[in-house]
């Protein structure tokens, strides 16, 4: 049987989903004549090849079982991690969901740390214990990397009550600060989600939901698990919050766009959601056969790619040539290729790893009893290995 | 009879059932056309149509709230969670409806749902895709839980499931899900909850596990060449207490095995059962072999945390020779 399309009669019993309704383009937010300084410029393409060449890697590398686990490449949405950290400093705080490699990298993290931790390495971002879904790195105030659908939201209102209270109480300054929540639509359809929003909008928190709205919750569409997925507009007025649509696929739109937006929230200290329009190329997972949408629709996104746009505009203003583009390349593909010999070569977690950072660790690895090792070596407990083994 | 996967078991239970019965329905995320993330629900919606095999949105406590409410009008519906992890959103309406409605409406309304989960380590997933929380739900009064550890026990144990009144957690151990193949006949049947299977018959000693870690069991019984007595509990809750003590009676030594972390675990409540019942009868301690108390751990650390027949192995010497 093939599916249906939506109904539109308005009484139907309909598990297809509501009738598609065509969203509105985004507005348009980069300026006619960008002026933005060259070398920053080249280093946001720069990310932007980086991401790319990272996650074809990752796809090879999880084809070679090098990487185990699940893995949700980020090919297609380089322009919203690259334009979104280029909106905000480094002193905001960023929380994202579990297709996190490109936040990581964008944000500033390593290519060594973030591929040795899906390698499951001890080099890696979470000492290869959380893999693909767990990038943390606290120097670069990214909170993760989170694998439950939606459950990051809540967290996003907690950070930006954090920065404002640490400012406002404890300093007793003005606060400045902005939060970047990022989500995927799936995670629309949470009740965490709403129950942010709401939070958010109550309590004033500086927080910028950021919906990557790349059309599929896993394998399904927008239109077939989310009410007005046209609008989502009409989702954040619901909670008093404001929003903007933004195209994903262009850097600079995202870059303005957002910025307007983190000038907006530095100012008047309320959240706001961004419906960011973007595609991933590839499927959810690596396991997914991507039958619920045609290679023609994937095709046309990748005829307007993100990363050939911004080559176009750099070489078109003569910021970089043909040589220099390639230079970029081979340089980006070094790196990647040192971050993957890199992880490689560093150990595997040892099984007392295990043990660690269950609890705070005054007297040592946790090992499922509260004798610490003090205690053991004066003869009164025996060493983990034995209590646990077997 | 079809020689079959524990995948195909519970696609071939399904089909039947909801041939048989049009109340049946199924709803998950992606497992209409997708089939499910673990194609178990492969070729259903194309069979049964898109009112019965339902995508839902990524929503999992609207998922499991709209089954019961489902449940409570007539009908048989038939859940997926994704994974373990995933069912943390759906606890609240599991554990303060489903499991309760029974007691708190007199016995007026009851919640027939049964929640398939995938569950358990084993295939170099991380953590929430690896847990196995089969004692959380045991600890919930009005849940049933079933967890089967072969193809042939799958099916019976899910058409047992689904015609069962009361609400069932029935958790499908993924390390095993094309591990191996069994004969299931392709006619219908049932196996009782509640009924657990001597796996081999021994009387040197007792070894009771449930899910994938049967199988670890039967590798590590084989490898010490002793006369050993297996039972898989099948049904973890309500649980084949007779069973278990008829069998340690015979043996006076036990060996539990469970992946789940070991404190709280349900290996705690038969050896704690089996201390009420069988106390003159033993000849060791009961000996636990289970995950450690930690988070599930990244897959090159996985082996080391799940139970495997050489822990089993020792533990079953330790215990035969105390």
């Amino acid at each position: 049987m093939r599916p249906s399309p939506p109904s539109t009669d308005a009484r139907a019993f309909d598990v297809h989903g509501v009738a598609e309704k065509p969203a509105t383009q985004p507005p348009r937010h980069a300026p006619a004549e960008i002026r933005l300084p060259a070398e920053s410029l080249t280093k946001w393409f720069r990310e932007m090849l980086l991401i790319r060449e990272f996650e074809v890697r990752c796809m090879q590398a999880y084809q070679d079982k090098k990487i185990g686990g699940f893995c949700h490449v980020y090919i297609g949405q380089e322009a919203v991690a690259v334009g979104c950290t280029s909106a905000v400093e480094p002193r905001d705080p960023i929380v994202t969901a579990y297709r996190d490699h490109g936040h990581a990298l964008a944000r500033g993290m390593s290519a060594r740390a973030c591929m040795a931790e899906m390698f499951g390495k001890i080099g890696g971002c979470a000492k290869g214990k959380g893999g693909s879904m767990h990038m943390f790195d606290r120097e670069h105030n990214l909170f993760g990397g989170h694998g439950i659908v939606g459950a990051q939201t809540p967290l996003g209102a907690g950070l930006a009550f954090a920065t404002k209270y640490e400012d406002e109480v404890i300093n007793g300054e003005r606060s400045n600060r902005v939060t970047l929540c990022f989500l995927g639509d799936g995670a629309l359809n949470q009740g965490a989600f709403h129950e942010a929003m709401n939070l958010a909008g109550l309590f004033n928190l500086p927080v910028i939901f950021v919906c990557e709205n790349n059309g599929y919750s896993m394998g399904t569409s927008i239109h077939r698990g989310t009410t007005m997925g046209h609008d989502l507009a009409a989702k954040a007025a619901s909670y008093g919050i404001e929003s903007v649509a933004i195209d994903g696929m262009d850097f600079f739109e995202v870059h303005f766009g957002m910025s307007k937006v983190v000038t907006e929230v530095r100012r008047s200290s309320r959240p706001w959601f961004v419906d960011m329009r973007c595609y991933r190329y590839k499927g959810h997972s690596m396991s997914d056969p991507r039958k619920y949408r045609t290679r023609e629709e994937e095709e046309s996104y990748e005829a307007d790619d993100p990363i050939g746009r911004m080559e176009k505009w750099m070489r078109s203003r003569s910021l970089m040539d043909e040589a220099a583009v390639k230079a970029m390349q081979k340089a980006v593909r070094e790196e990647v290729r040192d971050a993957l010999n890199w992880s490689e070569s560093q150990p595997v977690p040892g099984i007392g790893e295990l043990h660690h950072d269950v609890f705070v660790e005054p007297f040592g690895p946790y090992t499922g009893t509260s004798a610490p090792p003090m205690l053991r070596e004066r003869g009164l407990s025996v060493p983990w290995r034995q209590e646990h083994a077997p | 009879m079809a020689n079959l996967t524990l995948v195909q078991a519970i696609n071939l239970a399904l089909v039947q059932e909801m041939e048989k019965d049009d109340r049946v329905i199924i709803l998950g995320e992606d497992v209409g056309p997708n089939g499910g993330v673990f194609r178990v629900t492969e070729g259903l919606h194309k069979r049964f149509g898109a009112h019965r095999v339902v995508d839902s949105p990524l929503a999992e406590s609207g998922i499991i709230g709209t089954s019961i409410g489902l449940a409570m009008a007539g009908l048989r519906p038939v859940p997926e969670i994704q994974f373990d992890g995933f069912l943390g959103p759906a606890y609240d309406q599991l554990c303060s409806h489903a499991a309760r409605m029974r007691t708190r409406t007199r016995g007026a309304f009851t919640v027939p749902i049964t929640v398939r989960v995938p569950v358990g380590g084993g295939i170099h997933a991380p953590e929430l895709h690896s847990d196995s929380p089969e004692s959380i739900y045991a600890h919930q009064p009005g849940m049933k839980v079933v967890m089967p550890s072969s193809p042939y026990d799958a099916k019976g144990l899910l058409i047992s499931s689904i015609r069962d009144p009361d609400p069932v957690m029935f958790f499908e151990p993924k390390r095993i899900y094309r591990a191996f193949r069994e004969e299931v006949p392709e006619d219908e049947y049932v196996i009782p909850l509640g009924r657990a299977r001597v796996v081999c018959e021994g009387g040197e000693m007792t070894v009771v596990s449930w899910g994938a870690s049967v199988v670890q069991c039967m590798q590590a019984i084989e490898r010490t060449g002793r006369s050993i007595e297996l039972i898989d509990l099948r049904t973890i809750y309500p649980f084949d207490m007779a069973a278990v003590e008829a069998s340690v009676k015979k043996t006076g030594r036990c060996v539990i095995v469970h992946e789940a972390p070991k404190t709280c675990g349900f290996g705690a409540e038969i050896s704690a059962r089996i201390m009420e019942r069988c106390f003159l009868h033993l000849e060791a301690p009961v000996q636990r072999v289970a995950g450690f108390d930690t988070v599930m751990p990244y897959y090159k650390l996985e082996l080391d945390y799940l139970p495997d027949a050489s822990r089993i192995a020792r533990a079953i010497e330790e215990t035969a020779a105390y």
